[in-house]
């Protein structure tokens, strides 16, 4: 389905960003003022977009499980609440949620590629993914060699990223930058523009795992890449701000970045996700709160 | 990708999905009295001829108090009362003291922002977003910048003795009402002099609530007084024998009448008039955040700045992608209520302003201009003007050569540095511009070649009370903020 994309930049050139017009941009579109149905509307809608998230050296079956069935209803008490967009484990989980998640229409995504450093030879990466991907994953967030980037071998990303993508056979692709080890919003722009050429269907900001993860000059510069590659090509990259966001407001914010800078045809959980796992509580607080008017009590949410 | 391929344009869904709901700012907390006096000796007084006019809310149409016209009697009283200050106490008392005075009204406006920045929106028309980030706060800080002046003088020119001038009658313009206050007052009070200040006819508010503070802060009678009305008032300000200096913010055509007036009476001047900003964009420039420069430039305070970047130049080889980034921002800018806090832009300040805006734009078409505006509705009521882009124009078109002051911006394109930079110059006016590349050497390049008064480097309407500002050429004389914008004030 996706088109043939020609004319590759040369990306031994630095699209320049200005950090500092970055930074009062996000601070302006941060004065949005999002009130009554058109709040209710972000937060259900937020809800949809969320990859509910666990990637911890701790994880067991069990955690797993629970954390898709709250995926499948957040908050069981209130049918009207939407379901989250995908569920995002390691490799190894993959077929407990996948057996879990079983008709939910809820996306199973792993992480793979040696997540989070990505310190593996190509051929021991290749393997993870194609491993995730029969065990049942919809989607793989992989992470780029940060590595090759900075010491400036740029080719050798867009090949990890093609060959990934060739290995993900029908699966989605999610690209993982880590923004934080790369720094400067000019090398953000170069990493997002790499990514999209070589293939990537979603680019995501972070591995959750390295502070800083999202931030919003981050998550705009790569929207703005996002937007040239929509004007020259035509082809739509989903955006995956991950790590760091963990309330309604902050998400909401989020949402005005995307609306102003790349329309409603970004405003789906198929073009944007969060990578969170407390976000789903708190959104679901501020809904309840909509709904009744009072703040319940943290207690009455189940933490997964 | 090569320039000469012609690819389909693919557009964005700015129209559809999610909106946000109206967000009106509150008018609960804000005092308006029915009748407005002029501010005298320290009080309200009513006109002596009696006569009143109307200022209207330019997004309702509807109105908000009724101001006094201002004879050549009144302004003789108010003149009469600041000389009497000047003499009696202002030029007097210790330049600490006068200090505090003036850190007092800065506290005082800060105090009361809210309540400026709503009276602001509603009497001019500016969005809310606006009078409470941009206006209100740069206009205390100006009051606080220049407070700390006040017992320096000797240090801000060494080995003189600076004296103040005496009575200063100012005269300030309708886009940046309670700002452009600030800046005549701040300096006119930190050297000595006192003041006969009138505000512009479509928006007095601010400055009487202003004098309000005055009131409240216990500054000496007639130290600062306030005279509502239009030209005829401002002409008797002009031509008033006791006055020793004027300052005028407003059109080069005025300007030229004021120089006119007061030529050979001894009265000192500082004129900060028109302008018609270039803007120029090189292909080496960070293209989305130059974009919103470009619209910060020109869509600030729907245009109406004098230092507005209405003169786009874009190098031709980034023209066609930074006029399909404009295009597709143009519709997200949120056209309509001012005191919506999600408003980008608000209302035309009068209906004598947007018929002029839409004469510039009807001129523009038949100079034969591409016209690109925003798909997005205006209210039925109140005057709005859609955000609007010119393309095929030429340095022989009208709406390039003369100031709009307006939402309306001109884009031409250029190939070399020596060509944008003649283009930039082939202006009567010399006010500000800016040159927006990632190349350092480029900006010392750019800037040391445009005739301006104020130039800005990647970014575009930025203003602090630390900077000076003014124009070269018709844009104006003298310098407003920063130790430079003493001077006008001050014998030396």
């Amino acid at each position: 389905m996706k088109k043939e994309i020609s004319n590759i930049p040369d990306f031994t050139k630095t699209v320049p960003i200005d950090q500092v017009n970055v930074e009062e941009r996000v601070a302006k579109l941060n004065t949005r003022s999002i009130k009554k149905e058109s709040k209710m509307f972000a937060l259900k809608l937020a809800m949809q977009m969320i990859d509910l998230t666990t990637l911890e050296g701790s994880d067991s079956p069990g955690r797993v499980k629970q954390l898709c069935h709250k995926a499948m209803r957040p908050y069981s008490s209130d049918a009207d609440i939407p379901k989250v967009a995908a569920v995002c484990v390691y490799p190894t989980y993959v077929r407990i949620a996948r057996e879990t998640l079983k008709g939910s229409g809820i996306n199973v995504a792993s992480v793979a590629t040696s997540f989070p450093s990505g310190w593996a030879p190509l051929k021991t990466k290749l393997e993870e993914v194609r491993y995730c991907v029969e065990e049942g994953a919809d989607e793989i967030d992989m992470v780029i060699s940060r590595g090759e980037f900075l010491k400036g071998n740029f080719s050798y990303i867009f090949d990890e990223v093609a060959a990934v993508k060739e290995a993900c056979g029908p699966a989605h692709l999610k690209v993982i930058l880590e923004t934080g080890e790369l720094q400067t919003l000019d090398n953000v722009r170069k990493a997002s523009d790499i990514a999209m050429y070589a293939g990537a269907d979603f680019i995501k900001t972070s591995t959750g795992k390295i502070s800083p993860a999202a931030t919003q000059p981050v998550t705009l510069v790569m929207l703005e890449a996002i937007r040239d590659f929509y004007y020259k090509t035509g082809v739509k990259i989903g955006m995956k701000p991950a790590g760091g966001i963990r309330d309604s407001k902050t998400a909401l914010r989020y949402l005005v970045m995307v609306r102003e800078t790349l329309g409603n045809d970004w405003m789906n959980p198929d073009m944007f996700r969060f990578g969170a796992s407390s976000l789903a509580n708190d959104l679901l607080m501020q809904i309840i709160k909509q709904q009744t008017g009072v703040y319940q009590s943290a207690d009455y949410f189940s933490k997964d | 990708m090569n320039v000469t391929d012609q690819q389909k344009r693919y557009t964005l869904d700015f129209g559809t999905g999610w909106a946000y709901d109206p967000a009106p700012e509150s008018t609960d907390h804000i005092s308006l009295k029915k009748k407005y006096g002029h501010f005298i000796n320290g009080k309200f007084v009513e006109p002596a001829e009696g006569n009143y006019f109307e200022t209207i809310n330019p997004a309702t149409e509807e109105k908000l108090a009724d101001i006094a016209v201002g004879s050549k009697a009144d302004v003789d009283a108010a003149v009469k009362a600041a000389r009497k200050a000047y003499d009696k106490v202002w030029s007097k008392m210790p330049a600490s003291e006068r200090g505090r005075y003036i850190y007092r009204i800065a506290r005082m406006i800060q105090e009361r922002a809210r309540e400026f920045a709503v009276i602001e929106s509603m009497d001019g028309g500016k969005p809310i977003r606006e009078s409470r980030d941009v206006d209100v706060p740069l206009a205390a800080a100006h009051f606080f910048y220049y407070a700390g002046w006040a017992d320096k003088l000797n240090y801000a020119f060494p080995g003189r003795t600076p004296a103040p001038l005496g009575v200063a009658g100012q005269i300030i313009p309708w886009n940046f009402p309670l700002l452009m206050a600030a800046w005549k007052i701040a300096p006119a009070l930190a050297t000595g002099n006192t003041v006969v200040l009138k505000p512009a006819e479509t928006t007095p508010l601010t400055c009487l609530k202003l004098a309000e503070i005055m009131q409240e802060a216990g500054l000496p009678d007639g130290v600062v007084n306030f005279v509502t009305g239009a030209g005829d008032t401002g002409a008797a300000i002009v031509n008033h024998q006791d006055i020793n200096k004027i300052a005028f913010t407003g059109s080069t055509a005025v300007g030229k009448l004021i120089q006119r007036s007061i030529a050979g009476s001894g009265k000192k001047l500082t004129l900060e008039l028109g302008g018609k900003a270039a803007n120029i964009i090189f292909e080496d420039a960070p293209l989305d955040q130059a974009v919103e420069g470009i619209v910060n430039g020109i869509f600030f305070n729907q245009g109406h700045v004098c230092c507005a970047g209405s003169r786009l130049f874009v190098q031709e080889g980034v023209a066609d992608a930074v006029h399909q980034k404009l295009t597709d921002r143009l519709e997200t800018l949120i056209v309509g209520d001012p005191l919506d806090k999600n408003t980008d832009i608000g209302a035309i300040n009068s209906k004598e302003q947007l018929d002029r805006i839409n004469s510039y734009i009807e001129i523009g078409l038949n100079e034969g201009a591409a016209i690109t505006q925003s798909s997005c509705s205006i209210p039925s009521k109140g005057y709005f003007c859609r955000p609007t882009l010119l393309q095929n124009v030429s340095q022989a078109s009208r709406v390039v050569q003369e100031e709009i002051f307006g939402p309306v911006l001109t884009i031409q394109t250029f190939r070399t540095p020596d060509e944008v930079l003649e283009k930039a110059n082939n202006t009567p006016y010399g006010l500000s511009g800016g040159v927006w590349t990632d190349k350092g050497s480029k900006i010392f390049r750019m800037t040391s070649g445009i005739d301006a008064g104020v130039l800005w480097a990647n970014t575009f309407n930025k203003f602090d009370p630390t900077s000076p500002f003014g124009g070269y050429k018709e844009s104006g004389m003298g310098r407003e903020g920063g130790l430079h914008g003493l001077l006008p004030y001050l014998k030396i």
